[in-house]
């Protein structure tokens, strides 16, 4: 029993990582059907700022709780910009042209950043600090849950209903809503389009940020090509919940953090992608469009 | 009102519409007919904004607005009810009226009118918290209509209201329209293919062909005319 909870909480967290990275993709898709190939580099980067905002600070003696909170806002402000410029220069020129160009610019994009971090920082993995507080209520069960799982899991829970709460209830969460179900009408009813496109690509690179500060400190280091294999895995779990639905992706992460946890913890570890990729292809062929999905995906 | 100078609009490199000049008048009807791919409703896409003219002015209560945003333009008082009717599938009722009054903050106001589309079009208020994407194709046109009113427009723009519905519903939205023009004194676009119906419902009317307006004159006048009658009454 132990050991079952041991691995039903590391697929949380993990789960939950890939939950924050696939709801940008699965936002982005949502309101401009493209795949922002991109998007796992954003979370790279967050992770790469909050490393070298921690590094400062920990030089200047703070304490490790307030370091991650400021190394995650830090990391969120950069990735934002990031995301916001890369939709302004990558893909708004492209919206009228034929579906391919965006998706061709995306995949250039991901490959530039992933050369530039590595130019300007290292190809070398870089160890990070791990910020976590010891949560001292967690020592009775240190053996199925550590800090920095806890951590990760509480925050990207509230994370995910804020996000929830923000596209129900604000205004700019309505436009969002109007804008994915139908862009020509929402424009026609007033929605600002272009910013509503902006924003999302502001929210889906935060959320990656946060991500990637949690789970660099909880993994404990990173390198330039941490954002191709997790961009990989959670466009998995967007595709799994049904790209474009955000519950969707949050259920698709979920479930693909402990289908690896539970097929490593049981099976075997050689084959985690294996496993991964397995039950991608089986839910897509008894459902196409994923398990929250809308209508089948014709537009890849 | 409205003024279409010497518009011309393109898809690419492809001319939708050449040198149209098209007046309406505060609180009139006018319609626009013409047959399939005409550039009816690319007319009423170049107004709303969304397919701005390459060359041309469209002036709206004396200010040039074809340089604007669609949300700009919306702002100024010009709704449309698109071709196909767009409604939002997955927003129900009350939450598409709510988008149609998305630019307004007065939220008693919004009540109001919400209030006055249920009574404007009763089955609108039985069906209230269903999803858009489960009406029929007449209570969608209804939603449309009602959505495009949510924002208070001085002037309404209507994409082919009567397009696949059946001959009773059809004439029930035309009398709306008419009461709406009436009773608000808002100032009617209605671009048909129901030539017949549409002229008997505007004061004027322009006639479309490949992208030009190739006649204009009062309803009586078009509905008297030789060539109208044979191209588009079907007499
Ligand atoms: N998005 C587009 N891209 C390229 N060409 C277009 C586009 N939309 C319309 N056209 C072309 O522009 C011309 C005018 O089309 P438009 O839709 O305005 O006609 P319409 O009068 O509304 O026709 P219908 O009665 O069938 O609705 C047509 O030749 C059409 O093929
Ligand atoms: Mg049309």
């Amino acid at each position: 029993m132990d050991y079952f909870l041991e691995l039903f909480f590391s697929g949380l967290t993990r789960g939950s990582i890939y939950a924050l990275i696939a709801l940008g993709y699965t936002m982005v898709y949502g309101i401009i059907e493209l795949i922002n190939f991109a998007h796992g580099e954003i979370y790279m980067i967050g992770a790469f700022v909050g490393l070298t905002v921690a590094g400062v600070l920990t030089s200047f003696g703070f304490p490790a709780t307030s370091i991650m909170v400021l190394a995650s806002m830090a990391a969120i402000v950069y990735a934002a910009a990031y995301g916001y410029t890369l939709e302004k220069i990558a893909y708004r020129p492209l919206r009228s042209a034929p579906r391919l160009s965006p998706l061709i610019s995306a995949i250039g994009m991901s490959i530039f950043l992933q050369n530039y971090v590595m130019l300007a920082q290292t190809s070398d993995f870089i160890s990070f600090p791990s910020l976590t507080p010891e949560f001292a209520f967690l020592d009775k069960y240190s053996s199925t849950i550590g800090s920095s799982d806890f951590l990760i899991i509480v925050v990207a829970a509230v994370v995910m209903v804020l996000l929830t709460l923000f596209i129900k209830f604000t205004r700019m969460g309505k436009a969002m809503r109007a804008t994915a179900q139908n862009r020509k009408m929402a424009m026609l009813v007033g929605v600002n389009v272009d910013q509503v496109i902006s924003v999302t690509f502001i929210v889906g690179s935060s959320l990656a940020a946060v991500g990637g500060v949690l789970i660099a400190s909880h993994i404990g280091q990173i390198n330039f090509f941490i954002g191709f294999i997790a961009g990989i895995k959670a466009f998995t779990a967007a595709v799994l919940g049904g790209i474009g639905s955000v519950p969707g992706a949050m259920l698709g992460g979920l479930i693909l953090g402990w289908t690896e946890s539970f097929c490593t913890g049981y099976v075997s570890s050689d084959y985690e992608d294996v496993f991964a990729f397995a039950l991608l292809v089986i839910i897509l062929i008894f459902r196409p469009s994923g398990l929250l999905g809308k209508a089948p995906i014709q537009k890849v | 009102m409205l003024k279409l100078k010497n518009v011309n609009t393109f898809y690419g490199n492809i001319q939708a519409l050449r040198n149209i000049n098209i007046e309406v008048a505060k609180g009139e009807i006018i319609t626009l007919i013409g047959a399939n791919g005409a550039g009816k409703t690319t007319t009423l896409m170049t107004i709303s904004g969304v397919v701005p003219p390459r060359t041309g002015e469209v002036i709206y209560d004396g200010e040039p607005i074809h340089k604007k945003s669609p949300d700009k333009i919306v702002k100024m008082g010009i709704s449309q009810v698109p071709e196909g009717r767009l409604i939002f599938p997955d927003l129900t009722i009350m939450e598409n009226l709510d988008m149609g009054a998305f630019l307004r903050n007065d939220s008693a106001g919004i009540k109001e009118d919400m209030d006055h589309a249920f009574e404007l079009f009763p089955i609108l208020y039985e069906r209230r918290k269903q999803l858009g994407g489960n009406l029929s194709g007449g209570e969608q046109q209804m939603l449309a209509i009602s959505r495009a009113l949510m924002a208070r427009p001085k002037l309404l723009l209507l994409d082919e209201p009567s397009l696949g519905l059946a001959p009773l519903i059809i004439r029930q939205i035309f009398e709306i329209v008419k009461k709406i023009n009436k009773e608000s004194g808002t100032t009617v676009f209605l671009v048909e293919q129901n030539a017949n119906l549409a002229l008997k419902t505007a004061h004027r009317g322009y006639v479309m062909e490949n992208g030009e307006i190739i006649l204009s004159d009062t309803s009586e006048k078009l509905l008297a005319n030789e060539d109208v009658k044979k191209a588009y009454l079907g007499l």
